[in-house]
């Protein structure tokens, strides 16, 4: 008897969601990637770490939620959905930007780059990633992949040169763990 | 979220005809970061969003002789991080940088960011009455949570503040706005597009349905740099101003030449102080007249139980303003 291939929930639910592991899921019926086509369907081409995805939208869906159900990028979380809170930033044209109030039409025609684009290729992590872990910058970990991409533009913008600075252009990023000490500290390293 | 379509119009001319002539709900779309939010809230139910972010001219960061210009796309982030106004006019960038965060600064545009609405939490939840939201349904705020709610400009319908900083530094500065509409352009001082609450709070600001923002105009002056934004809030970052100054001075030695002070977050619209300018001006500057400046500047506040302790908070804040601005000059 061979046994079952072993998935991890995340590749599971990846999986089930693009309808890539019917046997392997056990799904009764596989859910397709193309979108029924609806009266108010609007086609949007989006650039998301350098992958094409060409889809067709209802012109409500925001760029967070057309990240994690469309194309199953869970890195990026939904936290208030209101812009309050920092946990579904990505960086759309080069630039830090809240996802869930960003309609994904206006990301059409700009790189939009999420925390599962910035590792290298050969899968070694980014400077920042290796630096929240060197600082345990996280608890629960549900605001790091917000806080590692606000990080990043942080440092690129040139406002990490100082503690004070640091705290000042990452107040957009809550942390309820409040592990700001480390958060602060990991981008004071990853900005030398 | 209520369905609606989504336009994305090329020049601002095709713009303000997809406004003018939509019989339904129009609004334009621009950053997105009051709008999509309050849509989400059910307060905003728009059947048609005109996405003028690819318009290609409203982007502009320019000077045209003695006026600063901003398109009405440039984004917050931009202007703060600018050298020449962190340089020259130390308030606009102030006002900027320390409005909001990074993330939606780079969304926000200059244009949208006037017209932003109030956060009165009674407006934004649509279970209570609001006025502004629902004319004729009552005020929940008069009687209700209201510790950040307005003391300046209020009326008997509604006390909601005006949550902007950037306007506010902008009247200090006598900037003007130029709009676009069927009916061709105009120019409007920032000092009169926002309107008190009086008798139809609903309406924000004096733009007619079909008129939008094309780009802001600032008189370059030297006023700009003995100048600073103080922004007083219960955290350091990322808040709302329990009380905000904007201060610009002219200094001829000792005395003070010309002052501009408008306050931020304690008002229902964009406030000049102009009896504390005058108290200023052709005198002296010492911490004393500063603090009479800041008494004068919230003569005639109206104040709840809740929100009193604001009265002295901004006086202080407009002296310490003063203070700021006169060590620049």
């Amino acid at each position: 008897m061979t046994e079952s291939p072993k998935f991890t929930r995340r590749e599971l639910i990846a999986g089930v969601s693009l309808g890539l592991l019917p046997a392997a899921a056990g799904a009764a019926e596989v859910q397709t990637t193309e979108p029924t086509p609806t009266p108010e369907g609007m086609s949007v081409t989006l650039q998301v770490n350098s992958q094409v995805h060409r889809l067709l939208l209802d012109p409500r869906a925001t760029l967070l939620d057309t990240l994690r159900e469309r194309l199953a990028l869970f890195g990026t979380k939904k936290g208030c959905d209101h812009g309050q809170c920092g946990a579904c930033t990505v960086h759309v044209g080069g630039r830090r930007v809240l996802s869930c109030l960003m309609l994904a039409k206006q990301a059409e025609g700009k790189a939009v780059t999420t925390i599962e684009g910035i590792a290298g290729e050969d899968g070694s992590l980014h400077a920042v990633q290796q630096a929240f872990l060197d600082h345990d910058a996280l608890q629960c970990g549900y605001c790091t992949p917000g806080q590692i991409m606000s990080a990043i533009a942080c440092i690129g913008e040139g406002h990490a040169g100082s503690p004070e600075e640091i705290r000042e252009y990452m107040s957009g990023n809550l942390c309820r763990c409040g592990a700001y000490a480390g958060i602060v500290a990991a981008i004071q390293q990853a900005a030398l | 979220m209520q369905p609606f379509r989504h336009l994305t119009p090329a020049t601002a001319e095709e713009a303000i005809h997809s406004l003018a002539t939509s019989a339904g709900k129009p609004r334009l779309l621009a950053g997105g970061t009051t709008l999509i939010d309050l849509m989400k809230l059910q307060v905003e139910q728009p059947d048609l969003l005109i996405d003028i972010t690819r318009i290609p001219d409203l982007r502009e960061i320019r000077t045209e002789g003695d006026t600063l210009i901003f398109g009405a796309l440039v984004h917050m982030s931009d202007v703060a991080d600018h050298p020449v106004i962190k340089r020259d006019y130390p308030m606009l960038s102030e006002a900027l940088w320390r409005g909001a965060s990074q993330q939606l600064r780079n969304m926000a545009t200059l244009g949208g960011n006037l017209l932003q609405r109030t956060r009165c939490a009674y407006f934004r939840d649509t279970q209570f009455p609001c006025n502004k939201r629902v004319p004729g349904s009552g005020c929940a705020a008069i009687d209700g949570i209201n510790r950040g709610h307005a003391l300046l400009g209020t009326g008997s319908q509604c006390i909601a503040t005006y949550p902007g900083d950037w306007a506010v530094a902008l009247i200090a500065m006598d900037a003007s706005i130029d709009t676009l509409s069927p009916r061709g352009t105009r120019s409007i001082p920032i000092a009169e597009l926002h309107r008190r609450p009086g008798d139809s709070p609903h309406m924000d600001h004096v733009l007619a349905a079909d008129e939008m923002i094309v780009r802001t105009r600032v008189p370059a002056s030297p006023l700009g740099k003995a100048s600073t934004y103080l922004k007083i809030r219960d955290r350091e970052s990322y808040a709302f101003a329990l009380a905000s100054a904007a201060v610009a001075l002219s200094m001829d030695g000792d005395r003070v030449r010309d002052a501009r002070i408008a306050l931020g977050g304690v008002a229902t619209v964009p406030w000049r102080a102009r009896e504390a300018e005058r108290s200023l001006v052709g005198k002296p500057l010492d911490e004393a007249a500063a603090h009479h400046a800041g008494v004068l500047a919230f003569e005639g506040a109206q104040t709840t139980s809740e929100n009193r302790f604001r009265v002295p908070l901004g006086i202080n804040t407009v002296a310490q303003a003063i203070m700021i601005a006169k060590a620049r000059g």
